[in-house]
C-alpha cells in the first residue's frame, strides 16, 4: 500500500461518514431548536462543528503518517493508520455532540476553523513555489557534485553520452562526459531572439491599433481573433512547425540560394513569435490605454496629427509598461517546450546562423527526462541544472516586469 | 506665397505618416488574422482524409490452418492489402464459430494503411509497385471504397495506422481533467476568497500576492519537473498515471483560478457585503451566503479558461511519463494514461507518414473542443457581467 493508495481510501471513507456527522448533529440541533425555542446559531453550524470536530483529527493523523512514510522515517500498516485516525476522530466527535446544547456558541468555532482552512488553502500555493525552487536546487546540487558549476556554464561541448556509465558506477572504463551548456543558451538565446522580432513589432502595431484606432465593436470582435492564437496548443503549433513551416523555410532560403536544416531555429522562432503576439499585444493595449487622455487632448490641441501624438506622447508614457510586456513575453519564449521540442534540432550547436539546426534548454530537459536513463545519471540530473538556470531567467524576467509595472500604475494614478 | 506651398507640402507629408502608422496597425492585425486562416485551412485540410477509411472486398477462406497461421485466410496477392489487425482476429473468430470452418466468404474488411494512402493519393504510401496496378483494377471493380471512419473515435492507439484512434486519449484526457479541476478549483477559489475577504492587509499577504503573480508566470516544463521530483519520487505516485499528471496539471492551473476568481470577487460591490453585516452575519456567512453566489459566473468562467489551459498543456505531461504507449482506455487513475495531446505528440513523431493525417486529426478534435470551451468561457462572460 503506497501513500498514494492510503490517501485515495481515507478520503473516500472520510467524506460520507463525514456527511452522516453532519446530518445527525444538525438534526440533534433542530430537535434542541424545537424544545427551547432558541438556539444560538443557525442548525447548520452545529453540523459543520461535528464535522470539524471529526474530521480534522482523523485528518491530521492520516496526513502525518503520510508525510512520514514518504520520507521513509515510518512504516505503519495502512490498516492501523486508518483505525487510528478514525478512533481518535470518533472519541473527539463525542464530546463534541456533548457540546451542544441550544446555548452553545456554534458560529464562533465554525468561523475560525474556515479562516484556518482557507490560510492552509493558501499556503498551498507558497508550497507550490517552495516546491518547484527546492526539487529542483536539490538535484543540480548533486549534479554540480559530479560536474563542476563553471564547467556547465562557461563549457562550449555537450557531450554527455558516456554520463549513463559513470551512474553505472564504471566511470574509470569512460572518457568524462561533458555538459557545456553555452551552445544549449546560444540556441535558446537565438529562437527567443527570432521570437521577439517577429512578435515585437506586429504585437505593439497590433495594440496600438486597436487601443488608439479602432471602435469599440472591432475592438471587441478582433481581440477575441487574436486570443485565438494563445489559445491553440503548443503541441499544435510543433506540428505545424514541423510539418507544414520548416518545408517552407527551407524552400524559400533553397530559393535564395542558402541551405537550410529541416531542424532550423528560423522556423520554431516565427511560430513561438506568433504565439506570443496576443501576449504582448494586450499587455501592451492595457498599458496604452491607461495613459491618461488628457495628455493625448494637450497634444492633439497643439497641432500634432494622430500618429505624431501616438510616437511623441503616449508611447513614450506607456514605455514601461510595454517594455514589461515585452520581457514577460521573453520568459514565454524562453519557456516554451513543445514547439521546439517538435521543431528545433536536438543537437547542441554554437552558430550564429539561424539556418542551422539549434536545440534549447527546455528540449535537452525534456530529452533527458523521457528516455530511459537511470534517475541518478549526470544526464538526467543535469535536466534539473538546466531547469534551475530557466527557473532563475524567468524568475527575474518577471519580477524586473512586475516591479516596472507598479512603477508605472503608480505614476497615473 | 512658397512659405505656404512649403507648409502644405509638409503638413501633406506628415498626414500621409500619420495614415501609414494607421496602415501598419491595420497590417500588423491583418498579418496575425491571415496566419491565422492559413493555419485553420492547413491543419483541416491535413485532416480531413483521416476521417474516411479504406475497406476492400475480399475472398477469406476458413480452413484449418487458420487456426495456427491467420496469414493463411487469405491468399497472397490479397494478403498486403488487408490490415493485419483485422486477420489476427480471424483465429478467435473460427474457435467461436466451428460451423465456418471450410467456407470461404467474400467480405469488407479493413484494408491497410498503405492501400487507404495510395488510394487517397497520398506520396510516400508505401504500397509496393507491384501491387498497385492490382489495387487500381480493384477500385475500379468498386472493391475498394472509403468510408467514414468510425475506428478512429471507437479505438485507442495502435502500431498499425489503419486501426490507430483517439479514444484511449480522450478518456485519458477526461480522466486527468477531472483531477485537475476537482483539486485546482477547491484550492484556487479558497484562496481567493482568502486573499480577497479575509487577509489582513500586510506584508505576508503581499508576498502570496506577488507568489502567486510568479507562478501563473513560470514555465510549464518546471511543473513537470516538480511533478517528477515531489508527486513521483517522494510521493510515490506511480509515473505516467493520471493521478501523477492530474496533480501536476492542478498546480499548473490554480493560479489562472486563483487570479480569474480574485476579480470576480472584486467586482462584487461592498454595499452588497455591508447589508449582510447588518443584518448580523457573520463573515464566513456573508461570502457564502452572498458574494459567492454572485461571483459564481465569474468564477466558473474562470474555471473553464483554466480547464482549456490545462487540457492543451504538453510538456508537464511528457516529464511525468504521459507518452506512453497506450491502446486501452485507463480504468483507474493508478494506471498508465494518455492524454489527446500527448497521443498527438507521439503520432507526429511516427515515421509512418499514414499518421500525419491521424496527428491532424487528433489535433482537430482538440482545437474544436478547446474553441468551444474558450468560446462558452465569453459567451457565459458576456452574458452574465453586471454593472453594479
Amino acid at each position: 500500500m503506497t501513500t498514494a493508495n492510503i490517501f485515495f481510501w481515507f478520503a473516500t471513507g472520510l467524506l460520507p461518514l463525514s456527511l452522516m456527522v453532519f446530518l445527525f448533529a444538525r438534526q440533534k440541533a433542530h430537535t434542541l431548536e424545537k424544545e427551547h425555542g432558541f438556539l444560538h446559531s443557525r442548525p447548520g453550524f452545529y453540523g459543520w462543528y461535528a464535522v470539524i470536530k471529526f474530521a480534522s483529527p482523523a485528518l491530521i493523523v492520516g496526513i502525518i503518517c503520510s508525510v512520514l512514510s514518504m520520507f521513509n522515517l515510518l512504516h505503519v500498516p495502512g490498516i492501523m493508520i486508518i483505525g487510528t485516525a478514525f478512533a481518535l476522530g470518533g472519541l473527539s466527535l463525542w464530546f463534541a455532540l456533548k457540546h451542544i446544547k441550544h446555548e452553545f456558541r456554534a458560529r464562533q468555532p465554525v468561523e475560525k476553523a474556515m479562516t484556518v482552512l482557507l490560510l492552509i488553502a493558501a499556503m498551498i500555493s507558497i508550497l507550490t513555489t517552495l516546491g518547484i525552487v527546492f526539487s529542483v536546487i536539490f538535484e543540480s546540487i548533486r549534479f554540480f557534485h559530479i560536474i563542476s558549476f563553471w564547467d556547465f556554464i562557461t563549457g562550449t561541448v555537450w557531450n554527455p553520452d558516456t554520463a549513463f556509465l559513470i551512474g553505472a558506477g564504471r566511470g574509470d572504463e569512460a572518457s568524462v562526459p561533458d555538459f557545456g551548456s553555452v551552445p544549449i543558451f546560444a540556441g535558446t538565446f537565438m529562437i527567443t531572439g527570432i521570437a521577439m522580432l517577429v512578435a515585437v513589432p506586429i504585437g505593439l502595431f497590433a495594440a496600438i491599433y486597436m487601443s488608439e484606432y479602432a471602435s469599440h465593436t472591432w475592438r471587441n470582435r478582433l481581440k477575441p481573433l487574436l486570443e485565438i492564437l494563445a489559445g491553440i496548443p503548443t503541441v499544435v503549433y510543433g506540428f505545424f512547425a514541423a510539418i507544414t513551416i520548416s518545408p517552407l523555410v527551407v524552400e524559400a532560403a533553397n530559393a535564395v540560394g542558402l541551405h537550410a536544416d529541416y531542424t532550423n531555429a528560423l522556423t520554431p522562432g516565427i511560430i513561438m513569435g506568433i504565439m506570443i503576439i496576443p501576449f504582448i499585444s494586450s499587455l501592451s493595449d492595457d498599458v496604452i490605454r491607461a495613459v491618461p487622455q488628457p495628455m493625448r487632448d494637450g497634444s492633439l490641441a497643439l497641432g500634432t496629427t494622430h500618429s505624431e501624438t501616438i510616437r511623441h506622447i503616449v508611447l513614450p508614457a506607456a514605455l514601461p509598461g510595454i517594455v514589461a510586456a515585452f520581457l514577460l513575453g521573453a520568459s514565454r519564449a524562453i519557456g516554451e517546450t513543445m514547439i521546439v521540442v517538435m521543431a528545433a534540432g536536438l543537437r547542441p550547436n554554437l552558430t550564429a546562423n539561424p539556418l542551422e539546426g539549434m536545440t534549447t534548454v527546455t528540449v535537452k530537459i525534456v530529452e533527458a527526462l523521457t528516455g530511459d536513463q537511470e534517475f541518478d545519471s549526470a544526464f538526467t540530473l543535469a535536466a534539473f541544472a538546466l531547469g534551475l538556470v530557466l527557473l532563475t531567467v524567468t524568475l527575474i524576467l518577471n519580477v524586473v516586469s512586475t516591479i516596472i509595472i507598479r512603477k508605472f500604475r503608480q505614476r497615473y494614478e | 506665397m512658397s512659405h505656404s506651398m512649403e507648409y502644405n507640402k509638409r503638413l501633406q507629408r506628415r498626414h500621409r505618416a500619420d495614415r501609414r502608422f494607421k496602415y501598419y496597425g491595420m497590417a500588423a492585425i491583418a498579418f496575425a488574422l491571415a496566419f491565422l486562416a492559413f493555419f485553420f485551412v492547413d491543419i483541416i485540410g491535413k485532416a480531413l482524409p483521416a476521417y474516411q477509411q479504406a475497406y476492400i472486398q475480399v475472398p477469406i477462406s476458413y480452413n484449418a490452418d487458420v487456426k495456427d497461421n491467420y496469414n493463411k485466410a487469405i491468399t497472397r496477392n490479397y494478403r498486403y492489402l488487408v490490415s493485419r489487425s483485422y486477420l489476427r482476429t480471424l483465429p478467435k473468430k473460427l474457435l467461436e464459430h466451428p460451423e465456418l470452418l471450410g467456407t470461404t466468404e467474400h467480405t469488407w474488411v479493413l484494408a491497410s494503411y498503405r492501400v487507404d494512402q495510395y488510394i487517397k493519393g497520398h506520396e510516400g504510401n508505401g504500397l509496393k509497385s507491384k501491387y498497385r496496378p492490382h489495387v487500381d483494377q480493384m477500385l475500379k471493380e468498386k472493391k475498394i471504397e472509403l468510408r467514414f471512419n468510425t475506428l478512429f473515435f471507437t479505438h485507442g492507439d495502435s502500431k498499425m495506422a489503419e486501426t490507430a484512434g483517439v479514444l484511449a486519449a480522450a478518456v485519458g484526457s477526461i480522466l486527468v481533467l477531472l483531477i485537475t479541476m476537482a483539486v485546482a478549483v477547491p484550492i484556487g477559489v479558497m484562496t481567493a476568497i482568502f486573499l480577497e475577504e479575509f487577509a489582513p492587509d500586510n506584508r505576508w499577504t503581499q508576498m502570496l500576492e506577488v507568489n502567486i503573480n510568479n507562478l501563473a508566470a513560470i514555465p510549464s516544463i518546471l511543473y513537470g519537473l516538480l511533478g517528477l521530483a515531489v508527486f513521483i519520487n517522494i510521493a510515490g505516485v506511480p509515473r505516467s498515471s493520471a493521478l501523477a499528471g492530474g496533480l501536476t496539471l492542478a498546480l499548473m492551473t490554480l493560479p489562472v483560478i486563483i487570479i480569474t476568481t480574485r476579480a470576480a470577487l472584486r467586482s462584487i460591490p461592498d454595499s452588497i457585503r455591508d447589508a449582510a453585516y447588518g443584518l448580523g452575519a457573520s463573515n464566513l456567512q456573508t461570502v457564502w451566503h452572498h458574494v459567492l453566489p454572485l461571483a459564481f459566473p465569474g468564477i466558473l468562467t474562470g474555471s473553464i479558461i483554466g480547464l482549456a489551459q490545462a487540457m492543451g498543456e504538453t510538456a508537464p505531461l511528457l516529464i511525468v511519463g504521459m507518452m506512453a504507449y497506450i491502446p486501452e482506455a485507463p480504468s483507474g487513475i493508478f494506471d498508465a494514461t494518455t492524454v489527446l495531446p500527448a497521443q498527438i505528440y507521439t503520432w507526429s513523431s511516427e515515421s509512418i507518414r499514414a499518421f500525419e493525417e491521424r496527428t491532424a486529426a487528433g489535433i482537430l478534435v482538440l482545437l474544436t473542443v478547446l474553441l468551444s470551451l474558450n468560446a462558452v468561457a465569453v459567451w457565459l462572460r458576456n452574458r452574465t457581467q453586471k454593472t453594479w
